[in-house]
């Protein structure tokens, strides 16, 4: 039987959960309504496992392994703030992304949004998360239906949830959001085809603001965009957080706009967190090779800073999650790899050599050899 | 004021001994595709050159006409739609525009080859890597199948894909991302071409990733002393292996200066303007600058400066007159080695 | 040759220039009207010369399917042995009675290919209504909740894939001494319906993977909407070509099953029929057995041929 939680302590450091105890849905619906003051913990994830079972047959399925997408995850987001989640393909950081929208079932682990687990709740209550949890997706041109109009597009929250807005305030409500997020609103009978990626990106944004949500989860919002059009998307982003107090998870393999538009960080490899902290503690002291290898790899647009910069070369290829590798997931492209990285599992806490200190490099590290060491400065 | 139209040539860092003949000039290059909705003027005039062992990146956004050019150098664009209605293309002497298609099919892929962004389409899913890379010899040296197939192993020997010899005969789906891309590179290399066009090479891969594959092309290059066209919408991708960039905007060239003066002191506003949108990853920005606007509709680029729209700068001469290439000078009137912007007012961007 | 000439996403920007679309378009102010995926193609559609002359052959085809008595007074059921028997065409006669000459009992073949018209565009149109309706619905429910419905359901369409179209028709009809229409139509559909439903299951696969229908989901849409409002309207186009390039195909399995004595019986006019009975003829009254066989063939070509317009015109990639 494959073992669900390989961090069988919890990860330590991260908020104390208030979990409530919702007898009725109403209590419940009242919980998830309730406001969460700038600062406190919003959104609680303990040890969120996902695993996608591999099977062989064809009438009867039978289970012959599991692709570990997630394996044991725990991190808290903070009201009004930004949280980054960077990782390279594979790493599982969309599939976190589809678990705290419930568009996937956890194999494990709990997600307390302002300590209801979401993971457990159904009928109303769940609708209240819905409404209160969206999402911005990655590709502008397939996350929008082609068959319906821009108002259509931007409308369909109400429709679904008829209570935020009346019938008949409902078009007024579509061209606000789209003058909100910077379109003419004379171009709500216009179809997606006709706009450009950015504008196509801003309207996915105004669908995502339409029931006043408390967070955005943004999976990599502006991969797809032109570089000249990133910049305008992410001010809006950043505008719109400050104006509607949004709460985002921005999960990107951009290091630099992770690093331009977080407040924290969170590293992902091979479905487990190696590190995670504020921005500075990561870019400016991370004491994970994996992110040591991953920032100095970025490639910066200065050839000036970038000679003085030493550059890690990882060898290899990410390994499968469905067979990853024992002990630390990261040991088999390190080169700091030793006889015990393959046999204990690093845990997401703070280095012992650095326990107690003030240091910004005193921040929690899935590494038995964490170790300060800036790649990002010349 | 100097005014040149001619391709600037910037005798790179790594170029080899001979500068006399460049390897590739374009010269002033149209493309057009005719559409249903009117003709969308994808290249309007693109001059550049490349010489053997230098590197230049063509810069750009979609819609920039970066990859059409590079199409149009390769003679892959689709015609129809697509049109040549002026220009020339000079390999070696030659222009390729005015030879026949079989001897435009001897060049392809034996003196200039390419590689594309997505190695998984285009390489054949049902044939094993080493039967494409060995089609390459049996093909145009007409060498036996073992002989292709010993001539496969060592290629991939030599863009380091390990066990070579035992993938031979794997299928292109069994490699992951970057070891495609790197079957991509040794097909490319396979006959050892003098000048290889990149298009995109590394956007689809993870950044661990990209760093090996642009290590292993700019070694390839400087051991062969090949010409390479690295083709980009990633400013830091080129800060690492170019020796002179050409910024596309709306199917012409923006400006095109050597790669570090590039950084240094942009000429032209757009670059300017890209330079400044991209968040740094060594320190924290506030505010990030954004350039306004959309990229402009190829159907009906804005007369003028098809920047004009979106400029800070744009006065009424931007709307009304197309900028020429002018050759940049510092104040005192010294020209710049290889710096041209085609910027009415680009003394007041270089120079503040 | 190596694949280093073809292109794949480097002919994106070339493809997206070409298509007038998004990646570059609209400085300012976007396009000038609101443009529907819908009205783009039928804008395309009506462009095409193939749509042009299948659309107007299929409107008169309908027509006369509808109101065969508009084109002529005389009767298709009987005919002046004595007066008519095996008269040959009379091809000045345009319209009249004798233009097609008449039949072994006399009767007029231009009135007998125009009521045939009828029994021809029920059964064709009739089946193909049924079967994009069940196939339709069964693909649907195959490709969208997967699992034990699509393992059924593929199951059930292999053994129906199985079973040779006519053959199986030819079983089934044999069942009923009473053939009227209607049982035609039945027994083509329910040997039938399996194709759509392939079809279907594939497009509603592609479609339900789509980033819209997850931010449908992310919003809490319910699978009546996922399906109807998402799903459905996207994945309906290559449905749509393929009933209509089948329609032709109904319409000739309906007249061989005439030919062959085991389609429409009783006193129904059918092309079939028609086409079986001047066999007999054919050394020296080939008309008997050329006209209704040109009119079978006429419909059954404008058919396919507005499926092609339709695809043309429906598929992106095509573009």
């Amino acid at each position: 039987m494959a073992d669900f939680s390989p961090d069988a302590e919890a990860t330590p450091n991260v908020s104390e959960v208030e979990v409530v105890d919702a007898a009725t849905e109403d209590e419940a619906v009242d919980a998830i309504e309730a406001p969460v003051e700038r600062g406190e913990p919003i959104l609680q994830v303990r040890n969120l496992v996902k695993h996608f079972p591999l099977t062989q047959g064809i009438l009867i399925k039978r289970q012959i392994g599991a692709v570990k997408a997630v394996d044991g995850i725990s991190f808290d987001l903070y009201q009004g703030e930004t949280l980054g989640i960077v990782g390279e393909s594979g790493c599982g950081k969309s599939t976190v992304a589809k678990l705290l929208m419930t568009l996937e079932t956890a194999t494990a682990g709990e997600v307390f949004y302002k300590g209801q687990d979401i993971t457990r709740l159904s009928g109303r209550a769940l609708r209240a998360v819905r409404r209160n949890i969206q999402m911005v997706f990655q590709d502008p041109y397939t996350s929008l239906n082609p068959r319906m109009t821009v108002g259509d597009i931007i409308g369909e929250p109400f429709e679904i949830h008829p209570e935020v807005a009346p019938k008949g305030d409902r078009r007024r409500k579509v061209q606000e959001l789209l003058d909100v997020v910077g379109l003419n609103p004379e171009y709500i009978n216009r179809y997606p085809h006709q706009f450009s990626g950015g504008q196509r990106q801003r309207i996915g944004i105004a669908r995502g603001l339409a029931l006043n949500p408390e967070i955005i989860i943004c999976d990599e919002p502006v991969s797809a965009l032109d570089v000249s059009v990133q910049a305008q998307v992410i001010n809006l982003m950043e505008g719109l957080q400050d104006e509607f107090n949004l709460s985002y998870i921005f999960i990107a393999h951009d290091l630099s706009i992770v690093r331009h538009i977080s407040d924290r960080v969170g590293v992902m490899y091979l479905g487990k967190m190696a590190e995670i902290g504020t921005d500075t503690e990561i870019y400016d002291h991370p004491t994970h090779p994996y992110t040591q290898a991953l920032l100095s790899a970025v490639p910066v647009p200065d050839p000036e800073s970038r000679e003085g910069r030493e550059r890690i070369i990882l060898t290899g290829d990410v390994p499968s999650p469905a067979n990853p590798p024992s002990g630390c997931r990261f040991r088999t492209r390190c080169w700091k790899a030793e006889d015990r990285c393959a046999k204990e599992i690093p845990l997401l806490a703070i280095p012992e050599r650095f326990a107690g200190s003030d240091s910004p490099a005193a921040h929690e590290s899935a590494c038995h050899f964490a170790e300060e060491k800036d790649v990002v400065h010349a | 004021m100097t005014i040149t139209d001619m391709p600037a040539n910037v005798p790179g860092p790594r170029s080899g001994e001979d500068n006399g003949g460049k390897l590739l000039d374009v010269r002033d290059l149209h493309v057009e595709f005719h559409t249903r909705d009117g003709v969308a003027k994808a290249v309007n005039g693109v001059n550049y050159s490349v010489d053997a062992g230098e590197t230049l990146a063509v810069l750009g956004e979609s819609g920039s006409g970066k990859s059409v050019t590079a199409q149009a150098i390769m003679g892959i664009l689709d015609m129809p739609p697509g049109k040549i209605p002026q220009g020339e293309i000079i390999f070696r002497g030659q222009d390729m525009l005015k030879m026949s298609s079989e001897e435009r099919r001897k060049i392809r892929g034996n003196k200039i080859a390419m590689i594309f962004q997505d190695a998984l389409s285009a390489l054949n899913p049902v044939l094993s890597v080493g039967y494409q890379l060995g089609e390459m010899f049996r093909v145009h040296e007409g060498l036996s199948k073992k002989e292709a197939k010993a001539k496969a192993v060592e290629l991939m020997d030599r863009v380091r894909i390990p066990a070579a010899k035992e993938r031979v005969s794997d299928y292109p789906h069994q490699f992951s991302g970057g070891m495609r891309q790197r079957i991509m590179i040794a097909m490319a290399l396979a006959l050892e071409p003098d000048l290889i066009i990149a298009d995109e090479p590394t956007t689809a891969l993870d950044v661990t990733v990209q760093a090996q594959v642009m290590e292993l092309l700019a070694e390839l290059q400087r051991e062969y002393n090949m010409g390479l066209i690295l083709i980009t919408h990633d400013l830091g991708v080129v800060a690492d292996v170019a020796d002179k960039i050409a910024v596309m905007y709306a199917g012409r060239i923006v400006e095109t200066a050597p790669v570090h003066e590039l950084y240094k002191r942009p000429a032209h506003p757009y670059t300017k303007g890209l330079l400044d949108s991209i968040p740094r990853l060594d320190q924290k920005g506030q505010g990030l600058f954004a350039i306004k606007g959309l990229p402009p509709n190829l159907l009906k680029i804005p007369s003028g400066c098809a920047f004009n729209p979106r400029c800070p700068m744009a006065q009424d001469e931007c709307r009304s007159e197309i900028p020429a290439l002018h050759q940049v000078t510092e104040r005192d009137g010294a020209e710049l080695a290889g710096r041209a912007s085609a910027c009415h007012f680009w003394k007041e961007t270089i120079h503040g | 040759m190596p694949d280093l000439t073809k292109t794949s996403s480097a002919s994106e920007e070339a493809a997206a220039i070409v298509a007038g679309t998004p990646v570059t378009s609209d400085a300012g102010p976007a396009p000038e009207k609101p443009r529907s995926l819908g009205a783009d193609a039928w804008r395309d559609l009506r462009r095409n010369p193939l749509f042009v002359v299948s659309g107007l052959l299929i409107l008169v085809i309908l027509l006369v399917a509808a109101f065969p008595g508009l084109f002529t007074g005389a009767n298709p059921d009987t005919g002046d042995q004595a007066n008519h028997f095996l008269g040959k065409p009379n091809l000045g006669h345009v319209f009249q009675e004798d233009w097609f000459g008449y039949d072994g009992t006399g009767r007029s073949l231009y009135a007998r290919v125009l009521y045939g018209a009828r029994n021809s565009i029920i059964v064709g149109l009739g089946v193909t209504i049924l079967v994009t309706i069940f196939g339709g619905l069964m693909g649907m429910l195959a490709g969208y909740f997967g699992g034990f419905w699509d393992s059924l359901i593929s199951r059930l369409t292999d053994v129906f894939f199985g079973i040779p179209f006519l053959l199986g028709s030819m079983v089934v009809l044999n069942a009923f001494t009473h053939r009227t229409v209607w049982v035609v139509t039945g027994a083509l559909a329910f040997l039938g319906w399996t194709q759509i439903a392939r079809v279907m299951r594939g497009a509603v696969i592609t479609t339900k993977h789509a980033d819209y229908v997850m931010a449908a989901k992310a919003l809490g849409a319910g699978t009546k909407r996922i399906l109807f409002r998402h799903i459905l309207p996207n994945a309906i186009a290559p449905v749509i070509v393929v009933a209509t390039i089948s329609l032709g195909t109904y319409i000739v399995a309906e007249s061989t099953l005439s030919y062959l004595g085991l389609g429409l019986g009783g006193d129904s006019i059918s092309w079939g029929g028609d086409i079986s009975d001047g066999t007999q003829f054919i050394r020296n009254y080939p008309h008997v057995l050329l006209f209704p066989a040109g009119a079978l063939s006429i419909t059954v070509l404008a058919f396919i041929m507005m499926g092609d317009a339709v695809r043309e015109a429906l598929d992106p990639k095509l573009r």
